[in-house]
């Protein structure tokens, strides 16, 4: 890809974040890539081929963002079921994704055995995950006390959306981390809804970021449309991690393009106008637009991204439609471990 | 070999656990400069360090959440829940999550973890401090639960239960934990998980217990040799997984069942073996299975007459075994 190549313009926010013109421009291919897995999702289940699609559109940009300082191979990520760019970042590939959603044997998360949007990928260093929220939080506080007493040096990040912010694993965890110190990122990706409960009868005090001086370490807000706002708070975080100085809440408020999941219609409980309002926020379009506005997303690179995008979802799609489902006979392995 | 208190073999199997393989490491309430509520964790701290013996915040669901991630990221964390009764709160970390981590992920992770905790029922320690909580968790699968009876099994079994590669329920009664003593070697030695042991042979009857029952049931049937009944007793120790063929064949010798548990008599675990003979040794069988179990009340009462009422002792169980006998 050509523009990818060229030299960083100084000038440009995002090179003052630091971040090459390739940087960008992948961040945004990374964006196009969720989205459009996540739009063959809903295709794939409308067409009676997947049970169920739980998904995240709206919140590419901040996990993206967010995923982008860690260290691909050697930090830990524990996700949540809207976490799909992030894994995708993190390094599985859509056919990873697209196995889970089809239920298939060869399925990295669980072999079929989970709902779809449970990930996990021990090769990427991204732990499975429950369906009930926010059990997953001290999960990630248990990893990082693990990394400081073995002197790995990973960073773990953890993510979760506006409505697990209420449970008290969350509150557990964030006490956990605060008294230890310790090299975890608290992610919180806030589209406002928990299912049809919107915020305000969610989260009492009127923001989460603010919960985290309770505990001890800094929480900040961030525009989840502004991708390089979201990169710079999640680096922040990331570098005080790293320097042994404890966790850091990141709030994305992020705008809930999608409905809950495939069982769920949003229209139900929302407004035209604020699902409207929401798709003006729509991180691709915004960063989309950003990249047009200091000359790196042109037309071609458009085009040329669209169809490496179009290329790499279609050839997943027929392979994890291809593969094979898992045996009957195997659901009753792995009760226990089974000898190495 | 040194006679030991079933509470000191516990300490000695932390301490050389901890010694044999540094990714040993202890959470819990009071587990650190405390040394545990009972001292079970007692001089960890001094030899090892705040890092592997960690003073974990007052919230159970955290304790077990936290171990869970810990275990992920290689470490092999004993939990410690001061009282059966508080770990409720962490049962979703403990069922839903250690119990079906390997499950859910096809076997891509585990989850070594040992979950810690006393147990049952003591003199005053009434509702909240006296729980059995072995049936709620023994319904899973996906994590092992055992209720070791002597000194020389806590050591042997805790120390199966640290170098197991899945979750492991630890329950001790906490009235043996001063009460009961026994010869417990200084050697590294384990006691795997699964076996149950025959206390007592005998031909007329079998007495299925675990935890501080053994030691009732091995009393009553100290009493009943007296009045010409030879009761056989079986330490059931491990009740996930279920021995079912050291249970099976005592049955199959004496042709009489009595289960004795100290849980809630409805639901409770006596329930599970009781099926399990109906079902495997029926024909073998010359009087129904009996079970003996803690009356269905919310909890053991504080007050010494109600808590008399409500304990299973070697006399109600030397009662139940001429009942047995007679039918």
């Amino acid at each position: 890809m050509s523009a990818m190549e060229a030299k960083p313009r100084v000038s440009a926010r995002h090179a003052q974040l630091g971040l090459s013109d390739r940087d960008v421009l992948e961040m945004y291919y990374y964006i196009a890539l969720a989205r459009a897995l996540d739009e063959r999702m809903w295709v794939l289940q409308r067409a009676g081929k997947a049970m169920f699609v739980i998904s995240g559109p709206g919140h590419e940009g901040c996990q993206v963002a967010a995923m982008w300082p860690m260290d691909k191979a050697q930090d830990w990520f524990v996700p949540f079921y809207r976490s799909i760019a992030a894994c995708l970042v993190k390094g599985m590939t859509p056919t990873d994704i697209l196995l889970g959603l089809f239920a298939r044997a060869a399925d990295p998360s669980s072999g079929g055995r989970q709902m779809p949007g449970h990930y996990g990928h021990p090769r990427v260093k991204i732990l499975s995950t429950s369906s009930p929220v926010g059990t997953q939080y001290p999960h990630a506080v248990g990893i990082a006390y693990a990394a400081r007493v073995r002197r790995t040096g990973e960073v773990t990040m953890v993510a979760i959306g506006d409505g697990g912010t209420s449970q008290g694993d969350v509150h557990e965890a964030m006490n956990w981390a605060g008294l230890y110190r310790l090299p975890v990122i608290f992610v919180v990706e806030n589209n406002a809804y928990a299912i049809s409960v919107p915020l305000h009868k969610q989260v009492a005090g009127g923001s989460i970021a603010a919960r985290a001086a309770g505990y001890g370490f800094p929480g900040v807000v961030a525009d989840g449309s502004d991708v390089l706002e979201c990169y710079r708070v999640a680096r922040d975080a990331y570098e005080r991690a790293k320097r042994g100085e404890g966790p850091m809440l990141l709030e994305f408020q992020v705008p809930r393009l999608g409905s809950h999941s495939s069982d769920d219609q949003q229209e139900r409980y929302r407004t035209k106008d604020e699902i409207e309002a929401d798709r003006a926020r729509d991180p691709l379009r915004v960063f989309g637009a950003y990249l047009e506005s200091v000359g790196l997303l042109t037309d071609t690179v458009r085009q040329e991204i669209a169809a490496r995008v179009r290329r790499e979802i279609d050839q997943a799609t027929e392979a994890a439609e291809r593969a094979p489902l898992p045996e009957p006979a195997s659901a009753a392995r792995y009760v226990f471990f089974e000898g190495r | 070999m040194a006679e030991r208190r079933y509470i000191d073999a516990i300490n000695l199997a932390h301490h050389e656990e901890f010694a044999r393989d540094d990714r040993v490491v202890v959470l819990g309430e009071d587990v650190g400069r405390k040394g545990g509520v009972f001292g079970a964790t007692a001089g960890l701290l001094e030899k090892y360090g705040e890092e592997r013996v960690i003073d974990a915040p007052l919230a159970e669901s955290s304790i077990a959440g936290v171990a869970i991630g810990m275990a992920a990221n290689g470490l092999l964390p004993i939990a410690e829940f001061q009282f059966a009764d508080f770990i409720h709160p962490a049962f979703n970390q403990i069922v839903s999550e250690a119990a079906r981590m390997r499950y859910r992920s096809n076997n891509a992770f585990g989850c070594p973890v040992v979950f810690r905790t006393p147990y049952g029922g003591s003199h005053g320690t009434a509702l909240y401090h006296s729980q059995s909580i072995e049936a709620f968790y023994a319904h899973v699968p996906g994590i092992k639960v055992v209720a070791p009876a002597t000194p020389y099994d806590a050591k042997g079994l805790l120390k199966s239960a640290v170098r197991d590669p899945d979750p492991v329920l630890f329950l001790e009664h906490k009235r043996m934990y001063r009460i009961v003593k026994g010869e417990v070697p200084d050697d590294d030695y384990t006691v795997p998980i699964g076996p149950a042991a025959v206390r007592r042979e005998g031909k007329d009857l079998s007495v299925f217990a675990y935890g501080w029952m053994l030691h009732e049931a091995l009393q009553a049937a100290e009493t009943l040799a007296g009045e010409g009944i030879d009761a056989e007793v079986v330490d059931v120790r491990t009740l996930a997984p279920l021995d079912t063929t050291t249970i099976l064949h005592s049955v199959a010798k004496t042709n009489r069942a009595l289960i004795v548990y100290e849980d809630n008599r409805f639901c409770g675990y006596g329930a599970e073996i009781a099926a399990l003979i109906a079902e495997e040794a029926f024909y073998d069988l010359d009087a129904p299975v009996i079970r003996l179990g803690g009356p269905d009340v919310p909890g053991i009462p504080f007050s010494k007459p109600l808590e008399e009422w409500f304990f299973i002792d070697r006399h109600k169980i030397a009662d139940a075994i001429r009942r047995l006998a007679a039918l």
